[in-house]
């Protein structure tokens, strides 16, 4: 394994791993930048250690104890030094990256610094890549950092797994970090920006990460299955020029197999958590989705049950608009339609966009082209309004 | 780690509950503050008269003013305040979840304690 690759794999875990040993953030994370930065220098001349991460963590530590050496108020640092002398492991603790991951995703902590936390920490970026991935200045996401690290010292955020009763809603927010960066990834790719695309699979590394920590939990092989079905479709989602393709247009051989494979095993075993998790029901509706071998045989049957049981766990006008259509391909298009006059969704352009679409279906082309209006008069992305566009000069020619 | 858990309602809001109510509440307090005293959690608790009690002192440009009321008028209104040694943010946050459910409304405001005055 080469060594980006290994900073990929190991990063966090070693970091997290450091943290626990030396108890301090910020020397943990230079400690380790330094063991990258030596093993860069050596290892390409002298050959790569028979057990690298081994190596990473001993040169990491002696590098924090010098560190600890070379401040001034040497003499309280005594302990910690003989504390981290003391340690002498040498392998990653899988309980460490969980810890981690907690305090990273801590409540406490604002959501965009969770965010940039656990992308910075677990998963290595640094602060240049996360700042461009979230399309904000350098200095921002840095200072942005710099002050939730020092919340978790002064407001001693625990560096721990939280208990039984309060791991549910702690899993919560650190299942909804991992979703937060997979969908700036997810949209972003309209952008055809690399480094966006790039959060994707930074989610599903997580994803992965987390499932593997929490065997016994079922909403992270949710999540995980949700965001291996969808990423499985993202090369396919847009055409050459970067224009929108609908699912139902899009060339099903460009789907990833195997994501879909792996992604669709995990659906069954999600669906077992209780309460239902709605990334598992989500998980289930993209699994129908993408074992489809054409879109006409698409089991629409199945996926307005799905969004039925999904409006029961999260109840949210846009889930019902997605139910509506749903209901609309299985039982018919005038029954979605009805459906849909029942949401109420100002803003939201998917709306009258989801009802030109049957519209049209219905060859009312007159009310479909009004309606493609009026969901032009609400979008804001460029790819979305060439999409309605084109379908509304489809719908205008005689 | 000490933790100042400060303790905000709406005093309009207060003032129009029952009685009974109110007893209701108080009891329940009363259990989370014996049981956080058990555990020994507890270094001090206060409830404050309300903000029309209130008087401020404030300095300006070498002058002492002195006036009615408190210093910013808000929708909530500090109310009260605990005082509890607790071993990270987490078991803080929990006591203040117990007090802040025995009402409605009730919100919490959990602040550490700098280790020492002047540090």
């Amino acid at each position: 394994m080469n060594l980006s690759e290994l900073h990929k794999r190991e990063y966090g875990r070693i970091l997290a791993t450091l943290i626990r040993v030396v108890r301090d953030f910020d020397l943990a994370e230079d400690a380790l930048q330094e063991a990258f930065e030596a093993a860069l220098a050596q290892w390409p001349s002298e050959g790569p250690p028979q057990n690298p991460v081994a190596w990473l963590i001993t040169t990491a530590r002696h590098k924090a104890i010098d560190h600890l050496r070379r401040q001034v108020m040497a003499e309280t640092k005594h302990d910690e030094i003989a504390l981290l002398i003391g340690h002498d492991e040498e392998t990653t603790v899988p309980l460490d990256a969980l810890r981690l991951i907690f305090t990273c995703c801590h409540p406490a902590l604002a959501s965009d610094a969770q965010v940039a936390l656990t992308l910075r920490t677990i998963c290595g970026l640094t602060t240049e890549e996360i700042a461009r991935a979230f399309l904000v200045p350098t200095a921002t996401l840095a200072q942005r950092l710099v002050r939730a690290k020092n919340k978790i010292r002064t407001a001693g955020i625990p560096y721990e797994v939280p208990g039984n009763s309060a791991l549910a809603e702690r899993l919560d927010a650190v299942l909804r970090v991992v979703y937060l960066v997979f969908n700036e990834g997810f949209t972003a790719t309209f952008g055809a920006d690399l480094i966006r695309a790039d959060l994707c699979a930074e989610a599903i590394r997580l994803g992965r990460l987390i499932c593997e920590l929490l065997p016994v939990e079922h909403e992270p092989k949710g999540l995980l299955a949700l965001m291996l079905l969808h990423d499985a479709r993202r090369a396919t989602r847009t055409d050459a020029n970067g224009a929108i393709v609908l699912l139902e247009d899009q060339d099903r051989s460009g789907w990833n197999r195997a994501a879909i494979a792996e992604g669709a095993a995990l659906v069954p075993q999600a669906l077992r958590g209780r309460p239902l998790s709605e990334y598992a029901v989500q998980a289930a509706i993209a699994a129908l989705h993408a074992e489809a071998p054409t879109a006409r045989d698409t089991d629409w049957r199945q996926i307005a049950a799905l969004y039925g049981i999904l409006v029961g766990i999260v109840p949210s006008p846009i889930v019902e608009l997605n139910r509506a259509v749903a209901v609309a391909m299985a039982d018919g298009l005038e029954q979605g339609l009805a459906l849909l006059d029942n949401i109420h969704l100002p803003t939201y352009y998917l709306l009258p966009a989801a009802r030109a679409d049957l519209l049209r279906r219905l060859g009312r082309h007159a009310e479909a082209a009004t309606a493609y209006r009026q969901a032009l008069a609400l979008v804001t992305n460029d790819a979305e309004r060439q999409f309605l566009e084109r379908r509304l000069a489809e719908v205008s020619s005689p | 780690m000490q933790y100042m858990l400060l303790c905000y309602a709406d005093e309009a809001q207060w003032e129009r509950q029952a009685p009974e109510r109110i007893e209701t509440i108080m009891q329940e307090i009363d259990a989370v503050v014996q049981d956080i005293v058990r555990s020994g959690h507890f270094r001090a608790a206060g409830r404050l008269q309300p903000v029309a009690s209130a008087t401020s002192v404030r300095e300006r440009h070498g002058a002492l003013l002195t006036t009615d009321g408190p210093f910013a008028e808000t929708k909530e209104q500090l109310g009260g305040y605990y005082l509890v040694e607790c071993k990270d943010l987490d078991e803080a946050l929990g006591i203040a979840k117990r007090i802040a459910a025995t009402h409605p409304g009730g919100l919490i405001e959990v602040r550490p304690l700098r280790p020492t005055f002047r540090g």
